[in-house]
């Protein structure tokens, strides 16, 4: 036992990630947390979507399952997997059984070099972000598939619509992250890099998140990613090609139970994955805010305060309701669930003010906070925005996004080399 | 970053090598014996993927990346869409296989009959057996790539690079042209 | 058998070869020949890292040469995949047909 948590606590203190040090045991660790906490996030969002939707609509959303709906998503998954398995007549079964998995494999892939802290990622490939781009661009071809499996004309609309989508935006998502690695090769020890955790460390570096580099370029690029990420995985105002009322579900309408539900875990994880990669790019990825200049042991200790804050005020904000609730017999169920709810999150909150956790669970707090304020805005843009029709939606991704992007990189790039451009140009005026 | 100097190389790689030729060998069987094509793109897709990982093991995680991203990502959705657009249902019960397959398969075994001679036979193909291994980079591939297509000292491909954007525009031009109705 | 050594990666990338040249060769429908030559091409690729590793093994980390020649080939299939496919698509709507033998309208 004693030589368990000595092995823990040295592999604790190394500076590589598994995958660089070479070690499988904490590899394998490694990929089932991010599996499970990937489950979890997933059934959050579900979740959190229906009630923020309803609450942005002057409604109120899921109150009947659990206290607050809170048991709504496993009732949900409870329902899709205990469904018929429905199969069309003349669907050709093999590919109509591989393309919920293509789809999957694609979205969960990603989070091999997702980096939750400075060693906390699976690995750390030297081509990182090109490596999350080009896997998450595999997922165009289980939509397609699945499309064409399900022989019927909606489903292969919906499909072909899709996959046009999703390939002209990656067009624009490309162009902006190049924009960005461009950045990261202005600091003065070392050359660009491509690896996820280097694009963070390069921030730490320069001091400044890419976000806020040569004042308007890092906003425009964000801009740029930020509206073709949500082209990218299908959401709304960009989701003509599944909405309900448009095209009867689009690609996955002949998919029931569990393979849809194998489809609706693959468009969320996307989700996530495509927000890491705009959180590690401009956002700063696991840094706290301001870490050079409000930098010292007090400063340290006081953002360091912050993850159990937050629990401690979402559990508060639990014993409210649970104080407002209904005070009938039949309610009394609930309620208890409730508080017991606010309980288990004052644990997790009280927990996250040890010391030892305090200190390495930081970095993996404000990675998952930055991605949580994506995930609300993805939720947010649901709500706000009419639906795109698809031939405004491809002018937008080629006429608009496009152009911009071009534009963007080469300023950035003469930005980025003006003590060299403007060393050249006086060199040909002096001649 | 330093440059890792793998002083062995990992012990599950005959494991791995194996089983990816594996992979790829199936696929590409299957990309050639299938009526359907959609089954044969994606036996061609497996392929493709499991050759990216090869590359991984060859320590060139940049020409993988390439791969996935322009060959699994790019030219496959490609091939779906044109197999969608034009219905291959009659196709798939027609004869599949030309009248000279007997040929073909000759001319290959030849071709396959000269190679594993020059592999076995010559001095030179022996001589491959043997490898001097110093040092894998593989933290730094993309900048040594990045710099041999771009540095003005080291670099000697940038006009192939420059010549590589022209053909590609040549491309779009040649494959819009092609497929229009009306020009 | 247990040291993979360059040799290993050459007999892959022949096996690949010889299978994209029988698609070639004896399949009627367009689309698979396609395909087949994607094969061959990515069986060349292979060819063309191996050699780049045992290059690097004889002059240095940086003799990344094998690889580029990779990426350039890699950006030619594209392109051409992309010619070839708007040929049969062309072809596709006069013909009706994706068969190879029946392309002969030069055929005496």
């Amino acid at each position: 036992m004693h030589d368990l948590v000595q092995y823990i606590q040295s592999y604790l203190s190394s500076d590589k990630t598994p995958g660089a040090a070479g070690n499988i045991f904490w590899a394998v660790v490694y990929v089932l947390l991010v599996f499970v906490g990937l489950s979890i996030a997933v059934i959050a969002m579900n979740w959190l979507e229906r009630k923020i939707l309803a609450h942005m609509q002057v409604r109120l959303g899921p109150m009947r399952v659990g206290p607050h709906g809170l048991l709504q998503p496993i009732a949900d998954a409870l329902k899709l997997l205990l469904k018929e398995d429905i199969i069309p007549d003349e669907a050709d079964k093999v590919v109509f059984w591989i393309a919920p998995f293509i789809v999957v494999l694609a979205a969960f892939t990603v989070f091999v070099v997702v980096p939750f802290g400075p060693t906390h990622a699976i690995t750390d490939m030297n081509i990182g972000i090109l490596f999350m781009l080009g896997v998450s661009s595999l997922s165009v071809l289980g939509i397609v598939t699945a499309g064409w499996a399900s022989n019927s004309h909606y489903p292969l609309i919906g499909a072909l619509r899709s996959s046009a989508q999703m390939v002209s935006y990656e067009v624009a998502m490309g162009l902006a992250v190049v924009s960005a690695i461009m950045m990261t090769s202005l600091n003065e020890s070392s050359t660009g890099t491509l690896s996820m955790i280097g694009i963070v460390q390069s921030q730490l570096e320069q001091h400044q998140w890419f976000l806020f580099k040569f004042f308007p370029l890092g906003i425009v690029a964000f801009t740029i990613f930020a509206i073709a990420m949500v082209a990218e995985t299908n959401r709304a105002p960009f989701d003509l090609p599944e909405a309900e009322s448009e095209l009867t579900a689009g690609f996955h309408t002949e998919y029931s139970g569990f393979r849809w539900s194998l489809f609706f875990l693959a468009e969320y994880s996307a989700m996530i994955a495509v927000s890491s990669i705009a959180v590690t790019l401009w956002l700063g990825g696991w840094l706290r805010p301001f870490p050079n200049a409000l930098n010292g042991p007090t400063w340290d200790l006081a953002f360091s305060l912050i993850p159990g804050l937050t629990f401690l005020f979402l559990a508060g904000m639990c014993f409210y309701s649970t104080v407002r609730m209904p005070k009938h017999p039949l309610f009394r169920i609930q309620t208890m669930g409730l508080a017991g709810f606010g309980a288990l999150l004052a644990a997790i909150g009280l927990v996250l003010f040890i010391p030892a956790v305090r200190v390495r669970v930081g970095d993996i707090f404000w990675f998952s906070a930055k991605v949580a304020g994506f995930m609300y805005l993805y939720i947010w843009y649901r709500g706000t925005f009419p639906r795109y029709r698809f031939d405004q939606l491809m002018k937008v991704g080629w006429k608009v996004l496009l152009p911009i992007g071009l534009a963007l990189l080469i300023v950035t790039a003469a930005v980025g080399m003006r003590t060299e451009l403007w060393a050249q140009v006086q060199g040909v005026f002096q001649r | 970053m330093n440059p890792t100097i793998a002083a062995n190389p990992p012990v599950a790689t005959p494991f791995f090598f194996y089983g990816l030729a594996a992979v790829m060998v199936i696929g590409g069987v299957l990309v050639i014996t299938r009526k359907n094509a959609v089954h044969s793109a994606l036996a061609l897709i497996t392929t493709l993927l499991a050759q990216a990982a090869l590359y991984l093991m060859l320590y060139a995680p940049f020409v993988a990346g390439v791969q996935i991203i322009l060959y699994a990502g790019g030219i496959m959705v490609l091939f779906l869409f044109v197999i969608m657009l034009i219905s291959i249902e009659r196709a798939s019960r027609e004869r599949q296989f030309n009248k000279q397959w007997l040929v073909g398969i000759a001319a290959a075994a030849a071709l396959g009959g000269l190679l594993i001679a020059v592999y076995t036979t010559t001095s030179r193909g022996r001589m491959m057996f043997a490898e001097g291994r110093t040092s894998y980079v593989e933290s730094q591939n993309t900048q040594a790539v990045a710099s041999f297509l771009f540095d003005r000292s080291a670099g000697m491909y940038m006009f192939s690079f420059e010549i590589a954007s022209l053909l590609l525009l040549v491309a779009i031009i040649g494959a819009v042209v092609m497929a229009k109705k009306r020009i | 058998m247990l040291h993979i050594s360059t040799l290993h990666y050459l007999v892959l990338g022949a096996a690949l070869f010889l299978l994209g040249v029988i698609g070639v060769l004896t399949r009627r429908n367009v689309v698979i020949v396609l395909m087949s030559i994607e094969l061959i091409l990515n069986a060349v690729n292979l060819n063309l890292v191996a050699f780049s590793r045992y290059w690097q093994s004889i002059h240095g980390p940086n003799a990344l040469h094998g690889q580029i020649f990779a990426i350039f080939v890699i950006t030619d299939a594209a392109a051409e995949a992309a010619v070839g496919l708007g040929i049969l698509i062309a072809f596709f709507r006069n013909k009706e047909t994706v068969n190879v033998d029946e392309v002969n309208l030069l055929k005496w």
